[in-house]
């Protein structure tokens, strides 16, 4: 795919074409340094430009904050659990699809991108409904299974992608020489598919950990880390330990998407 | 034992698919679509005024209460917005993806992927606080106005009904501005996959036949690229017909469908009414979806 395509470079790309591109990419990533520079400002009410000094002190602050570890944690732990719940969901899905033909498979890829693509706000409601019905109460696995839901496809996409490269000849040439199906699985699919399972399950660590629009229907009063930011976005109390909290958010969202890119990277190269 | 139940499931591949098949269909079968249909039973009951508790008996009055003007306004307001988003997230993601798809060499190429990536993937609530810092009174988009002496065109804009404010933090230009940063990269990725597959043989015999690289552009490269543009279209309409973060971090009291929905379930507790305004995004996207399938979006996806 990748080799087959060379661009054409004999005709270079036009001035306005090429400051057109810049603009978007400036657009795309400014934003962000603006986070970076306040989480240093002494401005401690307004969100004034440029920032009367720089300070440390609000690492300090958020440090010693409980709110904000509470958040923390929770988001962590909520992330872990749909990570491992969807890398399941979404590889034994990804099997069944690859080696298999059946009636309806094509329905099955729809289905696990339908909590992507429908509206945020429709999932959320939709297990408020579902909760409302069953009377169930707000916990902890409220906030997962909305988690997991959307968090499955992610999984399942980078899986079948390496599934089908994988070709069946590799699988078929194990049975042959004697391993069984769990063998097999273990000593010739599981490290063919280990980069791909780590990249997909980054992938949904950083989706969850980030995801605020679903977890508002089912959370109740349980504080998410993006429900923390979202409750000071809309009353700010605690500017300076708010822009802290958003430089970390930053770097523990940054990291694993860095190195899915990396891992998936490198098989294709 | 092992192998032997190994033999026992090879001659059975039908049990291998139940096995791989089943926990994920009875998640998203039971979990999703459950919910889905409980949202639908939950429009059709009506919350008692008196009690405020939901009265679990099927009725139309909770979709009476739906057409009022104002949720109506609610709605023209929402589907506004993405439509205009929409168009300008094509507009700036274009030159991007063309550049991508078409002069990038391989090594750069993968670094742009990149860098439209990890915004697409990441901390989506952290970079719409980072524009409430940049577009507050105060901020540095009023600093740097102030410094090119543009002022009076910032005053101007603010000034204007509808879609103006008392600062850009708060106003309808910041709620389109934020929108549009927020979900760019969802259109450059189809883009420049659309972009990607149109032939080069195809430029090559049109610029053979005597067309100048503008009627060249225009009557091979954009309609090939079309379905890619109506493919991210599906992304940036559905996620701002669903979001309630950035209007109610820049906006004011004039609600968007997400908003609505959000505050009817939660201080009141009026899910069915809650439900019965999301069947109405649900309806536009499906409507939308079957309209790009017919542009053929879905094998640009």
């Amino acid at each position: 795919m990748r080799s087959n395509l060379e661009p054409s470079h004999e005709s270079r790309s036009p001035l306005t074409l090429r400051l057109a591109a810049i603009a978007a990419l400036l657009f795309l990533h400014l934003p962000v340094l603006i986070i970076l520079l306040y989480a240093f400002t002494t401005d401690e009410t307004t969100y004034s430009f440029p920032p009367p000094g720089l300070t440390v002190n609000w690492f300090g602050v958020a440090w010693g904050r409980n709110d904000f570890w509470n958040a923390l944690f929770l988001s962590l732990r909520v992330a872990g659990v749909a990570t491992a719940m969807a890398i399941l969901l979404g590889t034994l899905a990804a099997a069944a699809v690859y080696r298999s033909k059946f009636f309806g498979r094509e329905a099955i890829s729809f289905l696990l991108v339908l909590p992507l693509a429908l509206p945020g706000i429709v999932t959320g409601i939709a297990l408020r409904s579902a909760m409302s019905l069953a009377s169930v109460s707000f916990t902890f696995w409220t906030i997962v299974v909305g988690h997991a839901t959307f968090c499955v496809v992610v999984v399942y996409n980078n899986v079948l992608a390496r599934f089908r490269r994988m070709g069946l000849s590799q699988i078929e040439a194990s049975m042959d020489l004697g391993a069984n199906t769990f063998q097999t699985f273990r000593y010739v699919v599981l490290p063919h598919l280990a980069t791909a399972l780590l990249a997909g399950g980054m992938l949904a660590f950083a989706l969850s950990f980030d995801e605020v629009i679903v977890t508002t229907f089912t959370a109740g009063q349980q504080m998410t880390l993006p429900i923390w930011i979202f409750s000071q976005l809309t009353r700010p109390r605690d500017r300076p330990v708010t822009n802290v909290v958003a430089l970390i958010v930053i770097v523990i969202t940054f990291v694993p998407i860095l190195l899915a890119n990396r891992l998936t990277q490198d098989r294709e190269a | 034992m092992a192998s032997q139940i190994s033999t026992y499931l090879y001659l059975r591949p039908w049990l291998i698919l139940i096995l791989l098949l089943g926990p994920p269909l009875f998640w998203m079968g039971v979990v999703y679509l459950g919910s889905l249909a409980a949202l639908l039973v939950n429009s059709f009951f009506t919350l008692d005024d008196f009690t405020g508790l939901v009265v679990r008996r099927l009725t139309l009055a909770t979709y009476q209460d739906l057409f009022t003007r104002a949720n109506m306004d609610i709605v023209m307001r929402t589907t506004a917005m993405a439509a205009s988003v929409t168009v300008a997230t094509a507009v700036l993601a274009f030159p991007l993806a063309y550049y991508m798809a078409r002069f990038a060499s391989a090594r750069v190429k993968a670094s742009l992927y990149l860098a439209v990536l990890l915004p697409l993937w990441s901390s989506y609530l952290v970079r719409v606080y980072a524009w409430k810092l940049i577009l507050a009174k105060e901020g540095i988009l009023s600093w740097f106005v102030a410094q090119v002496r543009l002022d009076w065109l910032l005053n101007w804009l603010l000034s204007l009904p509808a879609v103006g404010g008392p600062s850009l933090s708060v106003s309808k230009i910041g709620i389109f501005l934020v929108f549009v940063y927020v979900w760019l990269p969802y259109m450059i990725l189809p883009v420049q996959a659309a972009l990607e597959r149109v032939p080069k043989s195809l430029l090559e015999a049109s610029g053979d036949l005597g067309a100048r690289p503008g009627q060249t552009f225009r009557n091979i490269t954009l309609p090939l690229a079309f379905p890619g543009i109506v493919a991210g279209s599906i992304f940036t309409f559905s996620l701002t017909m669903g979001d309630f973060i950035v209007p109610t971090a820049l906006g004011n009291s004039s609600y968007f469908i997400g908003q609505a929905v959000l505050s009817h379930q939660g201080t009141s507790g009026n899910i069915p009414l809650a439900a019965a305004i999301t069947v109405i995004p649900m309806a536009i996207m499906v409507l939308y979806l079957i309209g790009a399938k017919k542009l053929g979006a879905f094998d640009a996806l």
